[in-house]
């Protein structure tokens, strides 16, 4: 195998992909006589069940029962942090698609007909639907959380430019390509092993345990892989696993659900749409004095993680800027859709876009390059190194980052030859956008920042590590091997990795916030560091001095002492078993020293920052509002990464990911509360075709970060905001169809129609009225 | 009568399965896992597998689509899944590229992808960078941005290499007629005329051919059929014969062969078929497929309009020549909202195009929200001919998506004819188009955007046809990344 820490090399189970012979959950058809869950439903958004007769579902052939919430032996509330979601409606319905009942049958095809058979009748009351409403209605989640600093009044007096206005982020689809699937297995004593398609299988388990009303020790979660999870299993793979253990519970056998692609659009959360009223002041030289925000997210029915998902935004309103005066206040609305949940930059990206936004109409306004005001506006030397809620900007990669990037991409001669392109052609025009990222690493509840590893050394030598992250795509196995095999000196391929399970490492947290190596890896780097401590003396004995244990070193398969002696370690293993000596032991992390105080905006809440740079350039067709993407660099700052390849991989998803977001991906509601865009035939990510036909990609060299493992740092979500820069190319290209000084309008996600529109707008009316004020 | 599949080369019986069955069921209850569902509707090509079968230059292995095909279909058929690459000697290249490109992340649509780069390691005609793309637009992938996914297939398109999938291409494969019922459904697949016209006569028919469009109504909106007619196999539907003054082109010519026809005899109809669909989905579907779904967003009907072409109808006993373009009382081929002027008994055979006229232009574009795999918000294809004095001699002016029906611009065209072409008269009959087209508004885009874009691209294939710069965007990738620079 090659890789290896801090080395090239492909995925753990690249092998097995490439085959087919990677199983996922829905691979398993289950043990003979494993029957199939189809959650009933709601056709309407909003109402009370008046009725509901099962009698003709329960007549259909290969129907065992169907179970509503009287069938429920246990709990039948559940959530990630509050505990206020019904697994099964009880009398009332909040969004089109919630489960009322779920049909257990022989096969799908049964479930199926059984499902479309129940007889429900409702009183329908109007649904609320988008954030305007919501806000109209008064409906919201969470009081606002407020973060706020500095002299507001004075800031915005002393402007000379105030801008306000609106902006606008989009949903976006997880689009993992594995669809929500689980596996409950009954097995003896009242004990249940559940396979779930989960982020986090320690939920899974105290779902089904208190569902069952049975404890969580008698229910284990295994995890094999996941086909995807972008943060949309991390929350909502619960309520399928839960179905398989009631369907199992019920009748004794063992029962899974799995969702088509169209169940699964229709019927879990997406990325958070924002809706965000600004007011921005200025001084001359473009420096920003205050910003006042007011974000909206749409939470969907229940607050499932939207009230870290807001938080994790008004912690992104500053970008990678200074704001000396600033209030942002947010609050999450209660509407009638599923329930928006996790996805990669949890807020983060919404929270970002809104300076963005700002800095890109201030440009256009003060008739600057967006990319010098960014640049002006960065955070610096003290005064000028402080977050708005208290932390201090250590390690700030941006200074040495910014300008190699601005060279390596060879900014400035391309800024000049887009210009002169753009004067030669009437129909096409070119663009140029930069995007930085500083994104705070660590989960906001900060007790969620620790981790479980368990370890076990055979006498031949080999290894098995356990640990509570789940392998989703990300890589996070290739480095937990990675890792292991250079704490214990021994090859990669003496390493095994175990199927991520509750009764190997229990209490885990997520594998999300990007935190799964950073975590799970200084875990299982201690457990396997507890393993050398005890096999010290023992190689010191083999080796003949047994007084210089503590100078033995382990690499290449072998103990050592200096250079000359080794002992293999194969045979070091079995003398320690010989002498009685365990060969066994767990690894436990905790993130020191980070806290914060949301009743006062007040605290640390990020261990560390990752910090990125990425300059776009586009070309724009005039006619029909099509574009592409010409040119992508990348230079991102992964500290010393555990597997370099593995991160380019993450830095490239993650910015076509983030493209998409902003791009292709509309996801449309009808006033009914109906998903428009349940499958990729009506709901388009990113094609092949759609990535930049240009794409480089560099990792900040000599970035060693000294507080995690390795002198890593985290990569999963970082990269997804660095596609903001397509945006701000867009707009340079939309700028030049109309007269200079005109705020361009581009509404998002910025499909061809959306971009058509924007130039007509600048053509019209090249002139644009804007709210300008001079103190 | 037995009923099997020859499924990495070894015959598999199949057993009582419904005949509306999806091979991909099939497969992942038959154990072969490895090929997934990540839609069932054809848009994302998780589950692609491999199909022999009879190209326009010989046999040829195609990827194709397994959630959309129907069991019956591959009754007597070669394929081949992603189990069935590698051999003792080690990965097939291209899961050997897949790896060695750090083309997995998570895996899910890695088998899909596998397969689709299987196919165009056999392929001799990927000599274009957009040919690259279209050969992977079929398969989505959420994880990894695509570009090491794109560097395999750069790596292992066109290898030809000497294995038991290049040898199997040595002899045409026999794809036999079928008749298979199970419950209250029937597939057919009759190989002679005559066993159409007797099937047809056993009731209400559903006619298939790559089931690209069919296969939606069996997965999403869960159908089922009594009569289920597949014309794949009837003598001449899979052939382009010249004619008098053009060609005959059989309506069951897959979308696919019918692109690399179109390279060298017809621009603007290859120019449509470029962003027509994934490579998989063309490597199933027809051009009877698409001009008789009838939809008003198809992508063919508005070439046929604009290249005049002639439908040929079928009967038993006789046959007969529909124009697709409407004249005077005849509405033409599409007759109402997914209607076609198709009777009761009646099949479309194939269509006639004529030769242009060597100084008429045409072209074609297609709007939509992705340049790739999506259907159009407005598709349109044009041809000009101007006289000797610049004066308009000859217009069609066809759209898609703005109207219940694929139609022609009557009104406008009426404008230009006998005008010379200038500036004002153009924006003055552009002017026009509104009362041509009242579009709607949906999720594809709005009415507003339609109207703009089908006014946009008639001012950009006028300025096109007069010399001016074509306006098109670039295809080119390439790109460098830190780890494989190590």
């Amino acid at each position: 195998m090659a890789g290896g820490l801090h080395k090239p090399g492909p995925h753990e189970s690249a092998h097995l992909h490439v085959t087919g012979s990677a199983k996922y959950v829905a691979d398993d058809p289950g043990p003979q006589g494993t029957l199939f869950v189809l959650p009933v439903p709601s056709p309407i958004a909003r109402g009370r069940i008046i009725s509901m007769d099962l009698r003709s579902a329960l007549a259909v052939d290969g129907v065992h029962c169907v179970l509503t919430v009287d069938d429920i032996p246990g709990d039948n509330i559940w959530g990630p942090i509050l505990h206020n979601e019904p697994l099964l409606a009880d009398g009332v319905v909040h969004y089109m698609g919630q489960a009322i009942a779920i049909v257990v049958a022989e096969t799908e095809h049964s479930a199926r007909c059984g499902a479309q058979r129940v007889e429900l009748e409702f009183e329908e009351q109007t649904p609320i639907i988008g954030i305007e409403s919501a806000i109209a209605a008064n409906a919201f989640h969470t009081d606002p959380h407020i973060i706020e600093r500095g002299d507001l009044e004075a800031a915005f007096e002393s402007a000379s430019m105030v801008i306000d206005g609106v902006v606008e982020t989009p949903a976006q689809d997880h689009f993992y390509l594995e669809t929500q699937a689980a596996l409950a297995i009954p097995e003896e004593n009242g004990g249940y092993t559940i396979r779930s398609s989960t982020q986090h299988p320690t939920e899974i388990q105290k779902v089904v345990a208190a569902a069952l009303g049975i404890g969580a020790h008698h229910v284990v979660c295994e995890v094999p892989r996941l086909g995807g999870g972008f943060g949309g299993k991390e929350s909502q793979a619960s309520p399928y696993a839960a179905y398989a253990a009631l369907a199992a519970a019920r009748t004794g056998r063992p029962c899974r659900s799995w969702l088509h692609r169209g169940q699964d659009m229709a019927w879990t959360g997406k990325r958070h749409p924002f809706r965000t009223d600004y007011e921005a002041a200025f001084d001359e030289n473009g420096m920003i004095l205050g910003v006042i925000a007011r974000l909206y997210s749409d939470g969907g029915w229940s607050l499932d993680l939207s009230g870290p998902v807001l938080d994790r935004a008004l912690f992104h309103v500053d970008s990678s800027y200074f704001i000396p005066a600033i209030r942002v206040e947010g609050r999450v609305c209660s509407t009638n859709i599923p329930s928006n949940t996790a996805f990669r930059g949890f807020g983060g990206p919404q929270g970002m876009f809104v300076m963005e936004e700002i800095l890109n109409r201030a440009a256009d306004a003060m008739g600057v390059d967006s990319t010098e005001l960014r640049r002006r506006n960065f955070y610096g030397e003290a005064p000028r190194d402080t977050a708005p809620y208290g932390q201090v900007i250590e390690a700030n990669r941006l200074p040495q980052l910014v300008p190699q990037l601005m060279e390596e991409s060879n900014y400035a001669a391309r800024k000049r030859a887009i210009e002169q392109f753009n004067q030669t052609q009437q129909h096409v025009k070119r663009g140029i956008g930069f995007q930085p990222v500083k994104f705070g690493i660590s989960f906001t509840a900060s007790l969620l920042n620790q981790a479980g590893a368990l370890v076990h050394v055979y006498t031949d030598g080999t290894v098995q590590i356990n640990h509570g992250g789940t392998e989703m795509g990300q890589g996070l196995h290739t480095k937990m091997i990675a890792v292991a095999a250079d704490t214990l000196g021994v090859k990669l391929d003496a390493v095994r990795l175990m199927t991520t399970a509750t009764d190997k490492v229990p209490n885990t947290s997520a594998t999300a916030a990007s935190s799964g190596s950073d975590l799970n890896g200084a875990a299982v780097q201690g457990a396997c560091l507890t393993i050398l401590e005890r096999l010290r003396p023992i190689a010191a004995q083999l080796l003949g001095d047994e007084a210089a244990s503590t100078s033995v070193t382990f690499r290449d398969g072998c103990a050592w002492l200096g250079h000359e002696s080794g002992v293999p370690f194969a045979k070091v293993a079995t003398a320690a078993w010989a002498q009685q000596i365990s060969l066994s032991s767990t690894g436990y992390y905790a993130t020191p020293g980070i806290g914060y105080d949301p009743s006062i905006g007040r605290g640390r809440p990020f261990f560390y920052y990752a910090f990125g740079g990425a300059i776009s350039e586009v070309e724009v067709n005039g006619l029909t509002g099509e574009y592409r993407v010409r040119r992508v660099d990348i230079l991102h700052d992964v500290g010393n990464p555990l597997a370099p390849s593995i991160d380019v991989g993450q830095v490239e998803g993650g910015f076509v990911q983030g493209m998409g977001w902003l791009t292709c991906e509309a996801v449309l509601y009808s006033p009914q509360g109906r998903l428009l865009t349940h499958g990729p035939s009506t709901y388009k990510i990113p094609a092949a075709g759609d990535t930049p036909l240009e794409l480089n990609v560099s990792l900040l060299r000599d970035a060693d970060n000294p507080l995690v493992i390795g002198g890593s740092k985290a990569v999963g979500e970082p990269p997804f905001m660095l596609a903001i820069s397509v945006i701000s190319a867009l707009r340079d290209a939309i700028r030049t169809f109309g007269k200079p000084g005109s705020i361009v309008e581009l509404g998002m996600p910025a499909t061809p129609e959306a971009v058509l529109r924007a130039i007509e707008h600048q053509r019209i009316e090249s002139t644009a009225g804007m709210d300008k004020r001079h103190g | 009568m037995d009923h099997s599949i020859i499924l990495n080369g070894k015959q598999v019986k199949v057993g009582d399965i419904s005949p509306t069955m999806t091979v991909l069921e099939w497969l992942r209850q038959t154990g072969f896992t490895g090929t997934k569902e990540g839609c069932a509707e054809g848009d994302c090509g998780a589950c692609t597998i491999g199909l022999l079968d009879q190209g326009p230059d010989g046999p040829t292995w195609r990827a194709i689509c397994s959630c959309i095909m129907l069991v019956p279909q591959a009754f007597g058929r070669q394929i081949v899944t992603v189990e069935g690459l590698a051999s003792d000697s080690g990965l097939h290249p291209a899961q050997q590229a897949m790896v060695d490109k750090l083309g997995s992340q998570c895996g899910y649509c890695t088998p899909g992808f596998v397969m689709s780069l299987f196919e165009a390691t056999y392929r001799s005609d990927l000599d274009s960078h957009w040919k690259m793309d279209d050969q992977i637009c079929g398969n989505l992938c959420r994880c990894t941005g695509y570009r090491p996914i794109r560097e395999a297939l750069y790596e292992i398109a066109g290898r030809q290499p000497t294995d038991r999938f290049s040898e199997a291409l040595d002899a045409l494969p026999e794809i036999p007629a079928v008749d298979y019922q199970r419950g209250d459904q029937r597939f057919v697949r009759p190989e002679k005329w005559g066993d159409l016209w007797t099937a047809m006569s056993d009731g209400p028919v559903r006619f298939v051919s790559g089931a690209t469009d069919l296969g939606l109504d069996i997965t999403q909106r869960f159908m089922a059929f009594p009569l289920l007619i597949d014309l794949g196999l009837l003598p001449g539907m899979r052939e382009i014969s010249p004619i008098a003054d053009g060609w005959h082109i059989g309506a069951g010519v897959l979308l696919s062969d019918l692109e690399a026809w179109s390279e060298t005899h017809s621009a603007s109809l290859g120019k449509m078929l470029r962003f027509f669909a994934s490579r998989q989905i063309k490597n199933r579907a027809t051009v009877g497929g698409n001009l008789c779904n009838a939809s008003p967003i198809g992508d063919l009907p508005p070439v046929m309009l604009a290249l005049n072409a002639v439908a040929v109808i079928r009967s038993s006993g006789a046959e007969r020549r529909q124009p697709f373009a409407p004249s005077g009382s005849d509405p033409g081929f599409w007759t109402a909202y997914r209607t076609t002027a198709l009777q009761d008994g009646e099949v479309l055979a194939g269509i006639e195009i004529s030769e242009l006229h060597p100084s008429t232009y045409a072209s074609t574009y297609k709007v939509s929200k992705r340049r790739e795999l999506d259907i159009s918000a407005v598709s349109s294809a044009f041809a000009l001919r101007l006289d000797e004095s610049g004066v308009v001699a000859d217009l069609r002016i066809a759209f898609g998506g703005m109207a219940a029906t694929p139609a022609r611009a009557l009104k406008t065209e009426a404008k230009l004819l006998g005008q010379p072409l200038s500036q004002s008269t153009i924006e003055e009959a552009i002017k026009t188009l509104k009362d041509d087209f009242s579009p709607i508004d949906d999720h594809r885009g709005t009415a507003w955007y339609r109207a703009t874009v089908a006014a946009n691209l008639l001012r950009g294939f006028f300025e096109e046809a007069q010399g001016g710069v074509r306006v098109t965007l670039p295809d080119r990738p390439t790109g460098t990344i830190f780890a494989e620079k190590n």
